[in-house]
C-alpha cells in the first residue's frame, strides 16, 4: 500500500482550526478529543462563537480562505454554491475557497441541513461574515498602505489603491493570523443573524454568483478520490450490523450465539436492553453474523396495520393532536352550503421510502466518557445531542464529523446508524464501523408518512368557484426532533411526544378564492414500540399528496367548467405575481395549447394528454407540465417530458439548480407512478429493489427547464420545491389522457384500468 | 481461508481470504479500493460495479475465488484527478451527478459499453446502465456524459 493509499483512507484525527491558519506547508498539528494535550489546544481555541469572525473564516499565507460551516453537503452541491457566496464577497477567486463543513468541534451550529433552507437562511450568515472580513481586511490595508479604506479597491484578494502602485495581498494582511473581531451575532440555527449591519455587495455587481461554477466535489468522485462515511477508515476499527426483528422493536427473549460459533472473527454479540448486534474483525464475518444468528424475539405488542386500506381507515377515524390553519378567508362553509355546483374528492397517498441508494453507514468511536463519530447527519449538532442523551455524557466530549454518504432526501435512518455505531462501540472499547444491509435500510428506514387528502369547492352560477375547503390529514414525523430513534428505544428511552407535522404547504395556499378554508392536521402515530412504519419527512414533505390533491382538484374544477386549465388557474392566481409569472413561463416553455380537457383525440391503444400543476415550498415556486402516454390496453404511464419553470430568487449557481430541478423531477415521476411502501401485521414487505422498484433509465422523461432569475430578491431553496408539482401535473396529464381521475398515487397500470372502468 | 490472486487495475495483488468473500469486500477492505460501493448485495442496484475480464460484473454478488487470476478494474483504474479518464472527463464537464455514490459503477457500465461500441445511441446508452439505479435522478446527464465521451471517440 502506497503512503497515498494510507493517507487517503485512513481517516485521520482532526487538523485543528489552528493548523488551518497556519497554511500550507505549515507543521499540521493535530487534535482529536482524546488526547489531553490536543485538548489544551482546543480549548485555546474555543468551541466556534458566531460572535467571532474566526469561527467562520481563516485566510492563509497564500490568500486560501478556509469556510467554516455546520452546512453539510447532501450531494446537492450547496458546498459548491456556498463557496461561490463567500468568494464573490471578498472578491478572491472561486479557486482560492476551502470548506470545511459539518464538524462540531469546528463549526458553528447554523441548524440542520434541511427544509431548501440552506442557500435561504446559511447563504446569508455566510455572506454577511464575509463581508465583516473584507470590511476588516480592507481597514487593515488602509493602515498598511496609508490610503483611505473607501479610496481601495480589491479584486482576485488583492487590495489596490487606482493610480499608484500601492497594494497588498488578503494574505499579506492577515496570512496565518486569527481576525481577533468580535462581529453582531443574534439569534440561532437557522434564525442566527451575523454581521447584520455591514454592507454586502449590491447583487447587480455579482461576478461569482449567479454562474454555474463546477462542483468541487464531483471530480474526486469520479476518481474515486472521495472520502463517503463508508469509506472512513480508523485504525483498529471493527465492523458491526445490526440485528432486528422483522415487524415491531420486540424484545429478544433468547439468542443462540452458538449459532455463529463457526464464523471466523467474530468478536462479540452485542446485547442491550432490546438491542441486538454483532461486532466482528471483517465485514463479510459481521455479515454473516448477522445473518446466522439465531434470535427469538417476544410477541411485540405493537401491531402493523393489516393494510394500506387499514391505515387509510385509521388517518380518516382518528382524531387529530394538531390542526394548522394555513388559510381561513371568509364563510367557506356557508359559501359551499349556497354554492350552484358543488364538487369534493378524496385522495390517498401511500407510505413511500428515502430509498438511500447507500445503507444507513456510521463509524464510532467511544472511549470511556469521550466520543468521536463520523456520519452522514443532516445535523451534525442534533445528532450528538442525541448520542449525549444515549450515552449520558456532556455533548463537549462528543465530536461529530459529517462525511457525506448517498443522497438522502430527508432524515433517515443515518442517525440511528450512529447510535448503533456508538453502543457497539462502547460494548467492545474499539472503533466500530456499522453498515446497515439493503433489507435493514429498506425495512427499517423511518417512512415518509401515509396521507389522506380531502377537497370541497362550491362554484357560482356562472362557473366561478367561491367555495374551497382543503383538509390533510397526515400522520406526523415521529423520528424527528427529540423522538428517540430505534436503538434508544431499545435501550428503554420512551418517546415524549407526538412528533412533528408533515408540513402543510401546497392545498390551494396558491390561489386566492372568496372562501377558503386550508387545514393540514397531524394523526397521532407514536406506537408504544418502535415499528418499521415510523416516520420522518421526505424530500419536500408532505407537499407531493397535498399538491396532487389540490391540483388535479383544480384541474377537475378546470375541466367541469370547460375550460383550459392554465388559463383557470391564472384567474385564481392572479393576486400572487410570481405564480403567475412561472405558470405563464411553463405554458410557453411546454408550448401550451389552450383548451380543455380530456383531449378526447386518442383513437389507438395509447392516448396522449398534458397536465399542468404549480406548488410553492417555503418560497419558492414551481409550475410543471407533463406529457404522457398512457397505454389503454395495458394501464401502463409512460411520462415523455417534463417542463419546469422555477423561480427560487436569485439564482446562485444556474447548472447546479438545473441539477436540482432534473433530479426532483425524475424522483418525482419515480414517486408518482411506482412507489409504494407494502406491508401486512407480519412486516414490510418491500425489502429489496426488486420490491420497490425506482425509475431506471428506460422510463426517464426529458426535462425542460425555464429559470426565472430574480436579481432583486433574495436566493431561495433548490433542493426540494420542484418535485412538488409533479405527481401532480402526472395525474392531470393523465385525465386528460384517457379522461379518468387518479385518485391514488403510486398511478400503477391496475389503479389506471380501476380509473378508465369506473370514469 | 484461501490465497486468491488478482490482477487490479493493472497490478498483481495476493490476498488471503475466506474464497467465499464477496470481491467487493475484498477491493474494498483488503486492497483498499473504495471505487465500488455497497449498495444492496444482492446484485440490483449496481453501485459495486466493476469490469472483470471486459464484462461489468456486480462484484458484491461475485465471490472472490471465481475472481482468481482474472484481469480487474475499478474506477481507479481508469484515471486520476490530474490525468482522467475521457469518461471521467466527460462526467466532470456534464456534471453528471448530485451525490454520486452509484457512479462509479456507472461510468465502468458505460466504459463496457463504449469498448464494444464506441457510438451507441441513446436508447442503447439506457439499455446498457438500466441495470444501475440512481437515486437523485442524473440520468439525463450521465446520457450526455456518455455521449460526450463516445464523441472524444470519433
Amino acid at each position: 500500500m502506497s503512503l497515498n493509499d494510507i493517507s487517503r483512507n485512513m481517516e485521520s484525527p482532526l487538523v485543528s482550526r489552528r493548523s488551518v491558519l497556519k497554511g500550507a506547508g505549515a507543521l499540521v498539528v493535530y487534535f482529536n478529543i482524546f488526547d489531553p494535550l490536543t485538548a489544551v489546544l482546543a480549548q485555546e481555541s474555543a468551541e466556534p462563537e458566531a460572535a467571532s469572525l474566526d469561527s467562520w473564516l481563516a485566510v492563509d499565507r497564500n490568500g486560501i480562505v478556509t469556510v467554516f460551516t455546520s452546512k453539510v453537503d447532501l450531494g446537492t452541491g450547496v458546498e459548491t454554491a456556498l463557496g461561490q457566496i463567500v468568494a464573490e464577497e471578498l472578491d478572491i477567486p472561486f479557486s482560492h475557497i476551502r470548506m470545511e463543513v459539518g464538524d462540531t468541534t469546528k463549526t458553528v451550529d447554523q441548524g440542520i441541513t434541511a427544509g431548501s433552507r440552506t442557500i435561504e437562511r446559511a447563504g446569508p450568515q455566510l455572506r454577511q461574515a464575509s463581508a465583516a472580513a473584507r470590511q476588516q481586511l480592507l481597514k487593515m490595508a488602509s493602515s498598511r498602505l496609508g490610503v483611505p479604506a473607501e479610496e481601495l479597491v480589491v479584486s482576485d484578494g488583492i487590495v489596490s489603491a487606482p493610480g499608484t502602485a500601492k497594494k497588498i495581498s488578503y494574505g499579506e494582511l492577515v496570512g496565518g493570523k486569527p481576525f481577533n473581531v468580535h462581529i453582531a451575532a443574534t439569534g440561532e440555527g437557522w434564525d442566527l443573524k451575523v454581521a447584520p449591519d455591514v454592507r454586502a455587495k449590491n447583487p447587480n455587481d455579482y461576478k461569482i454568483v449567479g454562474t454555474s461554477v463546477p462542483r468541487v466535489d464531483l471530480p474526486p468522485k469520479f476518481t474515486a478520490q472521495f472520502t463517503y462515511t463508508q469509506d472512513v477508515h480508523v485504525p483498529g476499527m471493527l465492523h458491526g450490523r445490526v440485528v432486528r426483528p422483522a415487524t415491531v422493536a420486540a424484545k429478544p427473549a433468547s439468542i443462540d450465539e452458538d449459532s455463529v460459533k463457526n464464523i471466523p472473527g467474530v468478536v462479540k454479540i452485542v446485547r442491550e436492553g432490546s438491542f441486538v448486534a454483532v461486532v466482528a474483525e471483517s465485514e463479510w464475518a459481521a455479515i454473516q453474523a448477522a445473518k446466522g444468528l439465531k434470535v427469538t424475539w417476544t410477541t411485540p405488542q405493537t401491531k402493523l396495520p393489516a393494510n394500506a386500506d387499514a391505515v387509510y381507515d385509521y388517518l380518516e377515524n382518528t382524531k387529530s393532536f394538531a390542526n394548522r390553519p394555513v388559510v381561513n378567508r371568509g364563510n367557506t362553509d356557508q359559501a359551499l352550503a349556497g354554492a350552484s355546483k358543488k364538487y369534493e374528492a378524496t385522495f390517498r397517498w401511500p407510505f413511500q421510502m428515502h430509498g438511500m441508494l447507500a445503507p444507513s453507514c456510521a463509524v464510532a468511536d467511544v472511549r470511556g466518557n469521550k466520543a468521536i463519530i463520523w456520519v452522514p447527519s443532516q445535523g451534525p449538532f442534533d445528532t450528538r445531542a442525541r448520542v449525549a442523551k444515549l450515552l449520558g455524557i456532556p455533548e463537549e466530549q462528543i465530536q461529530v464529523i459529517y462525511r457525506e454518504a448517498s443522497g438522502c432526501y430527508g432524515r433517515l435512518g443515518t442517525d440511528d446508524a450512529a447510535e448503533d455505531a456508538v453502543v457497539m462501540s462502547r460494548a467492545v472499547g474499539k472503533p466500530v464501523r456499522v453498515q446497515w444491509s439493503r433489507e435493514d435500510e429498506h425495512g427499517w428506514e423511518p417512512k415518509g408518512p401515509a396521507q389522506l387528502l380531502t377537497v370541497r369547492a362550491g362554484v357560482d352560477a356562472n362557473g366561478k368557484v367561491v367555495a374551497w375547503d382543503f383538509l390533510d390529514r397526515s400522520f406526523p414525523w415521529t423520528e424527528a426532533n427529540g423522538i428517540p430513534l430505534v436503538t434508544s428505544r431499545q435501550l428503554g428511552l420512551h418517546a415524549d411526544g407526538q412528533g412533528m407535522m408533515n408540513g402543510s404547504g401546497g392545498g390551494g395556499d396558491t390561489y386566492t378564492f372568496e372562501n377558503q378554508k386550508i387545514i393540514a392536521a397531524a394523526i397521532p402515530w407514536v406506537q408504544p414500540d418502535p415499528t418499521p412504519l415510523r416516520t420522518s419527512p421526505l424530500r419536500a414533505p408532505g407537499d407531493l399528496a397535498r399538491v396532487f390533491a389540490s391540483e388535479s382538484f383544480m384541474d377537475e374544477l378546470a375541466a367541469g367548467q370547460g375550460e383550459d386549465g392554465l388559463k383557470f388557474r391564472l384567474r385564481y392566481a392572479a393576486p400572487n405575481k410570481r405564480a403567475t409569472d412561472a405558470l405563464t413561463a411553463v405554458g410557453k416553455l411546454a408550448n401550451w395549447q389552450e383548451r380543455p380537457s380530456p383531449a378526447r383525440e386518442a383513437t389507438g391503444d395509447v392516448a396522449r394528454g398534458r397536465g399542468i400543476a404549480i406548488s410553492a415550498r417555503s418560497t419558492t415556486v414551481v409550475a410543471a407540465v407533463a406529457e404522457v402516454e398512457v397505454n389503454k390496453s395495458t394501464g401502463a404511464v409512460s411520462v415523455k417530458k417534463v417542463s419546469v419553470a422555477h423561480d427560487c430568487g436569485l439564482v446562485i449557481n444556474p447548472d447546479g439548480l438545473k441539477n436540482q430541478i432534473e433530479g426532483n423531477v425524475i424522483q418525482g415521476t419515480s414517486r408518482a407512478l411506482m412507489e409504494e411502501v407494502k406491508y401486512d401485521s407480519s412486516g414490510i414487505k418491500n425489502l429489496d429493489w426488486a420490491s420497490y422498484p425506482i425509475l431506471r433509465y428506460e422510463d426517464i422523461p426529458n426535462v425542460e427547464i425555464t429559470l426565472i432569475d430574480r436579481k432583486d430578491m433574495p436566493a431561495l431553496g433548490g433542493g426540494e420545491p420542484s418535485i412538488g408539482p409533479i405527481p401532480a401535473a402526472i395525474a392531470n396529464a393523465i385525465f386528460d389522457a384517457i379522461g379518468a381521475r387518479l385518485r391514488e398515487a403510486p398511478f400503477t397500470p391496475e389503479r389506471v384500468l380501476k380509473a378508465m372502468r369506473s370514469a | 481461508m484461501a490465497r486468491i490472486s488478482l490482477q487490479v487495475n493493472n497490478q498483481h495483488r495476493v490476498v488471503e481470504t475466506d474464497p467465499g468473500t464477496p470481491l467487493l469486500y475484498v477491493l474494498r477492505n483488503d486492497l483498499q479500493l473504495h471505487g465500488p460501493k455497497f449498495g444492496c448485495g444482492l446484485g440490483q442496484c449496481g453501485a459495486c460495479t466493476v469490469i472483470m475480464e471486459g464484462r461489468a460484473v456486480r462484484s458484491c454478488t461475485t465471490p472472490a475465488s471465481a475472481a482468481q487470476n482474472r484481469n480487474i478494474t475499478t474506477l481507479e483504474g481508469l484515471g486520476s484527478l490530474e490525468h482522467p479518464h475521457p469518461l471521467q472527463k466527460a462526467f466532470i464537464d456534464e456534471q453528471a451527478a448530485q451525490c454520486a455514490y452509484c457512479m462509479s459503477g456507472m461510468i465502468l457500465a458505460a466504459k463496457v459499453l463504449l469498448d464494444t461500441n464506441p457510438h451507441p445511441s441513446d436508447d442503447q446508452i439506457k439499455q446498457a446502465l438500466n441495470g444501475n439505479l440512481c437515486r437523485c435522478g442524473s440520468h439525463l446527464r450521465v446520457i450526455r456524459a456518455v455521449k460526450r465521451a463516445a464523441s472524444v471517440n470519433a
